[in-house]
């Protein structure tokens, strides 16, 4: 934060610098577990790895009080269409981190059944690999997030649309497909 | 309750069960479909089956025999703490591809018989609510069957793959 702290008790800054720093240390996860990651990321709720250290302790099963999707389990053909709806009832901004092999690649199940990669359906911002990945990469997921959002990235609106199968995201100034974003720096 | 030897009824009442061997312990034979239903209430009412632990469906056209579907019924007796299998032989063809239901035998057949007609197309004549149980409507084929292509995708959302 910008620092304007001087003798005067008048704090200057910018306003969404500000709203940045009061929502990366407020962040209200709506988890959808569909499998054994799920029992990871409980792990990682619960009192000895305490995801309340980072502000992300408040567990909502709401789309709509929530602002970080964490999608932890296999997401099968079937369940592809509850989890967009999950993730278009969320207001903005919003973030996705996708959870596990599964969610990210669709793992192992490279079968008729199998979503392969939630990537496919909505946008990802931090995937964390995995079979089920630990709690304390769970947490490095969220300390990314939190680093990404204080880098502004956040703030973009990022409209998720489908082009040729692949789902691609407007970035300021450009459209860059959802699987190329890890490449970037 | 000790185990018993419950195959010296069960031939004498249904000499043409026809015994196979496989990888199991347990006895096992094949059966005419028209039969089937004989013979489980058979197991059931008078051998002490009480429980149809499982029903499987199986493709066999990579095993070199024919018919190509087989329904696998696999009965256990908790009293007498011992286990029967049972093997009908479909034939591949539209209509022929049937075995008579069980669920008026064992109500736990509903839902098998409905994952079986799910996976690999196989129809159980007399089921009270024959569709697919585990897919989604919609979905074309069965894709258990060993012809159903490997990489063959339908997604509910366009364009996920």
């Amino acid at each position: 934060m910008n620092s304007g702290l001087g003798d005067t008790p008048i704090l200057t800054t910018v306003l969404d610098t500000a709203v940045t720093w009061a929502r990366k240390y407020s962040l209200f996860p709506m988890p959808f577990g569909t499998a054994c990651c799920a029992i990871e990321y409980m792990a990682t709720v619960g009192s000895r790895f305490d995801v309340s250290r980072f502000g992300a302790e408040v567990v909502r099963f709401s789309p709509r009080q929530s602002d970080l999707l964490i999608v932890a389990g296999t997401i099968s053909q079937k369940m592809a269409p509850v989890l967009k709806r999950i993730y278009d009832q969320m207001l903005e901004p919003k973030w996705v981190i996708s959870m596990g092999v599964c969610a990210c690649s669709g793992g192992f199940y490279d079968n008729y059944a199998t979503l392969q990669g939630i990537d496919q359906i909505i946008p990802v911002d931090i995937y964390i690999p995995g079979c089920p990945p630990r709690p304390e990469a769970v947490i490095d997921a969220i300390v990314m997030l939190m680093k990404k959002m204080e880098n502004g990235e956040d703030l973009a609106r990022r409209p998720a649309r489908v082009e040729q199968g692949r789902v691609t995201m407007q970035l300021p100034g450009e459209t860059v497909p959802v699987a190329k974003l890890a490449e970037r720096t | 309750m000790e185990p018993r030897d419950f195959k010296a009824p069960l031939l004498e009442k249904f000499p043409f069960l026809a015994e196979f061997a496989w990888r199991s312990p347990f006895p096992s034979f094949y059966v005419p479909a028209d039969r089937l239903l004989g013979v489980a209430s058979f197991l059931r009412d008078d051998l002490g089956f009480d429980l149809l632990a499982d029903l499987a469906g199986l493709d066999c056209s990579e095993l070199g025999r024919t018919p190509r579907f087989e329904v696998v019924y696999n009965f256990y007796s908790i009293t007498h703490k011992d286990r029967v299998f049972l093997k009908v032989a479909v034939e591949e063809a539209q209509e022929l591809c049937e075995v008579p239901t069980m669920t008026g035998l064992y109500a736990t057949a509903n839902w098998y018989e409905r994952e079986v007609w799910d996976m690999f197309g196989v129809r159980f004549t007399g089921h009270p609510y024959l569709k697919r149980i585990l897919l989604y409507e919609g979905f074309e084929g069965h894709p258990l069957r060993k012809d159903y292509d490997i990489r063959h995708r339908q997604p509910l959302v366009p364009g996920a793959d």
